[in-house]
């Protein structure tokens, strides 16, 4: 009898002994890519996103120092049920350690509470709503790339200042349309200028004529489109056809990704400015990791900017997962880990992650190419202007986010 | 009172897109008994033709408006010879079932190679610009659009309701071993239906390119709704297809100036409308 509690006891002994030796040098990380992946985000984020993680994997150099990292991928179909089911998913059953890419606001905030709840950490790269640095904030979120103040801040504020003080929006009827349109509006009515009408249409619609008859008997200077990809071309292509940018209104394109352009055609997009954080043709290093990210796209396509944030997020919670020596399975201490180091990466530059989660870098204003200056498939943009990040987000003192209070 | 004019017109123009798909639909429903969802798909894929047509072989717009409805029409032939066929006679399940898993698989083949974005395809030189109506700025390639579709919804018509072949058409559904003993291969001309009801796919496919994305989910949306014109008009029936297409069109460019959050809802709240007081749908025959 006292051989077997003895031997009982040892047991437990050695048995605690070793759960607590693996979790002092856990090295095992797994990386959940959530995105849409075969609606009309999937060319911006989808699997190019996927692809990105899983270059940050390779070159983050982890895998040599011991650790495991295994990558997984979902498709949230542009709904946020779909997208906190598989998230949720992805924690009680995957284990899961750390969310990326999500773009669609209205998802990106459903996930945001799972990620919170779960403890995980949340790198937002596809988002474009302010909500998730300000009223949403979480300490296991990290919004990398762009957001709706930003864009609001750098082309809004430049087309008003340009003398474009009227406008009306075409905006996408969801979290994301209702952000941005807020946060251009603020930017607009305090540069002195006047907003005189919008639409708000459903998400992916292919028909823009009605809401640009609007927008043109309104007479608003500038027709500011506060909606993405698919439903950003559409509106585009077909303000052209009415004779819209001919009339003598300007088309506001808050938001134009890469993939856009490319399905617009130089020849439509020809002198649209916008904003974005990342070009694959800025320097040597943009380059590099842009040739070698084509060549293993299925269309050879170039990387947008929100799969150049997946994969610097990624670069950033790796070194703090370094620097913490092993994964300690807990959202809240790596993001503050990654807080207290300064980004650096080949893709944005130099930066930090604020205390409210949002990520700041250079933007810069961009200018379509005319056909005739264009030298390859991929060759689009024109740089008229950087803004540095402080200027371009959220400046804390500003940020609503409750984390700041305490 | 000159923007609602505008929005009039605008909802015409939808409507020329409706009337053409569900055209094509109420002829492969009517001579066919199919449900064919894979209509989407192939409005997409007529659209695709017409892109490769132009960069590939250099080939421009009026051409690939007759030749993309013949490469797609010569597809859907195939799929109704091997697969189509042996559901003759089936409970109608079966072949939406088919023509459902058909539109997924042919969506996904091209979202696989092309992407979600799209690729542009511009307008044609002739139809650029456009005319000043007063009350709005009318793109003439708009113009053209409702000019053709309305040509070919009444040609087709008179074809299946007024020609001898139309004659013969409508009797093959009515009883197929009667017209076969008259000597006429009924087989043959069931394929040749689908053809050409797929070919009016595609045909709108290759219509609505300079004006959409040439993207592969193009048809997964505009499908549902050429559905329920299909279900509003009555199965089967041209006229009621081609006269609720344009109609539908033109309340939808309503409700996107008046209430534009439920633009794409009103159509279902008619179909449901409709079904409720007369089940058969607006001109439809009881079954």
């Amino acid at each position: 009898m006292k051989h077997t509690i003895s031997a009982l006891l040892l047991g437990t002994a050695l048995t605690l002994a070793s759960a607590s030796l693996a979790s002092a040098d856990d090295k095992n990380v797994k990386i959940g890519a959530l995105s849409d992946q075969s609606g009309l985000y999937a060319d911006l984020g989808g699997p190019g996103s996927t692809l990105a993680a899983q270059m940050a994997i390779e070159d983050s150099g982890l895998k040599a120092k011991g650790w495991t990292i295994d990558l997984i991928s979902g498709d949230h179909q542009n709904k946020p049920d779909i997208g906190t089911t598989i998230a949720r998913q992805w924690f009680d059953v995957d284990k899961v350690d750390v969310v990326v890419d999500v773009p669609n606001s209205g998802v990106a905030l459903a996930v945001n509470n799972v990620v919170k709840e779960k403890n995980g950490v949340y790198i937002n790269s596809g988002a474009a709503t302010s909500d998730l640095t300000n009223a949403q904030c979480s300490p296991n979120t990290v919004h990398w790339t762009y957001d709706t103040y930003m864009l609001a801040h750098t082309t809004g504020q430049a087309l008003v200042k340009a003398g474009g003080d009227t406008w009306f929006f075409l905006t996408a009827d969801y979290a994301f349309g209702a952000a941005l349109e807020r946060d251009t509006t603020a930017v607009i009515t305090a540069n002195g200028g006047k907003v005189v009408g919008g639409v708000k249409h459903p998400l992916n619609t292919s028909d823009f004529s009605s809401f640009l008859l609007q927008a043109q008997s309104s007479k608003a200077k500038i027709i500011g489109l506060a909606n993405a990809g698919g439903d950003t071309t559409n509106s585009i292509k077909q303000a052209a056809e009415f004779g819209i940018v001919k009339g003598g209104q300007k088309l506001a394109a808050l938001l134009l990704f890469l993939t856009d352009v490319k399905a617009i055609g130089l020849e439509t997009a020809q002198g649209l400015n916008f904003t974005e954080t990342f070009y694959w043709d800025m320097n040597d290093q943009t380059r590099a990791f842009s040739k070698r990210f084509s060549e293993k796209m299925k269309n050879g396509a170039m990387p947008t900017m929100v799969q150049a944030g997946v994969y610097s997020g990624l670069l950033h919670y790796f070194k703090a997962l370094d620097a913490l020596g092993s994964n300690p399975h807990d959202g809240v201490k790596v993001v503050a880990k990654m807080k207290s180091i300064p980004t650096d990466d080949p893709l944005f530059g130099k930066g930090e992650v604020q205390a409210n989660g949002r990520v700041t870098h250079n933007a810069y204003l961009f200018e379509v190419k005319k056909p005739s200056e264009s030298k390859g498939p991929w060759d689009f943009y024109k740089l008229v202007g950087t803004v540095s990040g402080d200027q371009a987000f959220t400046p804390l003192a500003q940020s609503t986010c409750p984390l700041l209070k305490k | 009172m000159q923007a609602l004019y505008a929005q009039l017109l605008v909802g015409l123009i939808n409507g020329s897109f409706y009337a053409l798909l569900s055209l094509g639909l109420a002829v492969i429903f009517g001579m066919l008994n199919i449900i064919n969802f894979a209509h989407g798909a192939l409005y997409m894929m007529g659209a695709f033709v017409a892109y490769f047509l132009l960069n590939l072989g250099g080939i421009n717009y009026w051409w690939a408006l007759l030749i993309a409805p013949v490469i797609v029409g010569i597809f859907g032939m195939i799929l109704e010879r091997t697969m189509l066929q042996w559901l003759a006679g089936l409970d109608h399940l079966y072949g939406l079932l088919l023509t459902f898993g058909l539109a997924l698989i042919i969506q996904g083949v091209f979202q696989n190679y092309f992407g979600s974005s799209g690729l542009p395809y511009s307008i044609p030189d002739v139809l650029k610009g456009g005319m000043n109506l007063g009350f709005m700025y009318l793109p003439i390639y708009r113009a053209w659009v409702v000019i053709f579709s309305l040509i070919v919804c009444i040609g087709t018509w008179y074809l299946i309701e007024r020609t001898r072949l139309g004659a013969y058409l409508r009797a093959a559904t009515e009883n197929p071993t009667l017209v076969r003993a008259f000597g006429i291969n009924v087989p043959r001309m069931i394929t040749l239906t689908y053809g050409l009801g797929v070919g009016l796919a595609a045909l709108a496919g290759v219509l609505s390119a300079p004006i959409n994305q040439v993207r592969p989910l193009m048809g997964e949306n505009v499908i549902i709704v050429v559905f329920a014109v299909v279900v509003i008009g009555g199965m089967g029936s041209i006229m009621g297809s081609i006269i609720t297409g344009f109609a539908l069109g033109v309340i939808e460019g309503l409700t996107k100036y008046f209430y534009p959050e439920a633009s794409n809802t009103v159509v279902f709240v008619l179909m449901v409308l409709v079904l409720l007081v007369k089940p058969t749908g607006l001109t439809g025959r009881a079954a």
